[in-house]
């Protein structure tokens, strides 16, 4: 893997509509790689979920150490990737999807629920949008969120931008209802 | 006047290994500091809005304290700096210039070799507007391998009647500095210019 930029971006919102809010923090951490795959078709894209395997284990320690706290702490996460011109939207799966979690869940000590991911092509100065949902229950309501991310000089053509989000609350002031994380249970990855 | 009411602040890292050619052995690191807080000119003329500098200092200095921690703890290892301000679009380009004196004095405390101005910029802007934050050497601003920038912005920032006020501090030159001029090695550090 060609690392060509890392990207920390740590959020905290102190307050909302005028109200002071329970600080509420969030981090984003993001790779700028090479895409071993640009301009040529491939049918298998081994090498990005190798890639993806060990920017799950990178990016998840970026992004908790830019956060400051320990794993404990963490209530959500999300992934995304970002496709320069010269590849396909595929290869963006390749890095997500197959081997990313497990390391990720790792650096965090755990994570029963899936990893809420977004994926799109894009050039530099594209606008990322990571979501963000919890981490052992996808139905807490009040942690379905998403960061956004800009790089001005990335993806180019045959780069990737990947990301990983994690967020040790969920939106600032949360009030429509649903399961909240107190009541979640965290067996199943839903609930 | 009272103290800046701060919304939301964050820290953005980059830590550059290449672009394209032969990655020197210790990367590039450049940090944004944003803070996003209540204009309180926000909406109609005010003459006099000055003392607000005044407010603002303790919020510069945790800022450059905060950029300080991103990269490390160690003032020494920066080299490179810069500020900003986006007002929202109720505001005036005359707020952003309040941050002169708070945000480019707090830097210059915690940075032993500091002699040059901090270069800075600002504009109006709505929620999502970007910034090209000039950054310059921080002891000669002559120093042609430290001419760089940092494009910073947040997506919900600056609304209406808030402005979103940013330091940048970076540890070195462009990645691959090349077009000669005076070296960071040759400042002789006694005018801020070389």
């Amino acid at each position: 893997m060609t690392v060509r930029k890392i990207l920390t971006l740590v959020e905290t919102t102190h307050r909302e509509m005028g109200r002071a809010v329970p600080s509420s923090r969030r981090a984003i951490a993001a790779a700028v790689i090479a895409n071993p795959y640009a301009g040529r078709y491939d049918a298998g894209l081994s090498e990005l979920i190798e890639i993806g395997a060990e920017l799950g284990r990178r990016l998840g320690e970026e992004a908790l150490s830019a956060l400051g706290c320990p794993a404990a702490e963490v209530q959500a996460y999300g992934k995304a990737a970002l496709v320069g011109e010269a590849g396909e939207l595929e290869h963006a799966a390749a890095l997500l999807h197959p081997k990313l979690g497990a390391p990720l869940r790792a650096v965090l000590g755990g994570g029963q629920a899936l990893v809420p991911s977004s994926k799109a092509m894009g050039g530099p100065g594209t606008v990322m949008d990571v979501p963000l949902g919890h981490k052992d229950a996808a139905y807490v309501r009040s942690h379905f969120d998403g960061m956004r991310l800009t790089i001005p000089d990335a993806p180019r053509s045959g780069e990737i931008v990947v990301a990983v989000a994690l967020s040790l609350n969920g939106r600032p002031a949360p009030r429509v209802g649903g399961l909240t994380h107190a009541e979640a249970e965290g067996i199943d990855g839903l609930r | 006047m009272p103290d800046p009411k701060i919304r939301k602040s964050a820290v953005l890292v980059e830590t550059i290994h290449h672009e394209g050619g032969p990655a020197p052995e210790t990367p590039l690191r450049r940090a944004a500091a944003m803070t996003v807080i209540e204009n309180p000119f926000a909406g109609a003329y005010h003459e006099e809005i000055a003392g607000f500098m005044k407010d603002l200092e303790p919020l510069g200095l945790q800022m450059a304290q905060d950029l300080i921690d991103a990269l490390g703890g160690d003032a020494s290892v920066v080299e490179g700096y810069g500020k900003g301000a986006i007002v929202g679009t109720a505001g005036e380009l005359e707020h952003g210039a309040l941050w002169h004196v708070p945000g480019g004095y707090a830097m210059r405390g915690k940075i032993e070799k500091s002699m040059a101005i901090v270069p800075s910029t600002k504009k109006v802007g709505a929620p999502g507007a970007r910034l090209d934050v000039p950054v310059t050497h921080t002891n000669a601003a002559y120093v042609r391998s430290h001419f760089d920038a940092m494009e910073v912005g947040l997506p919900d920032a600056p609304k209406a009647d808030e402005i979103l006020l940013v330091l940048v501090m970076t540890t070195g030159a462009r990645i691959h500095a090349r077009v000669g001029g005076l070296k960071a090695g040759d400042v002789k550090g006694e005018d801020g210019l070389r």
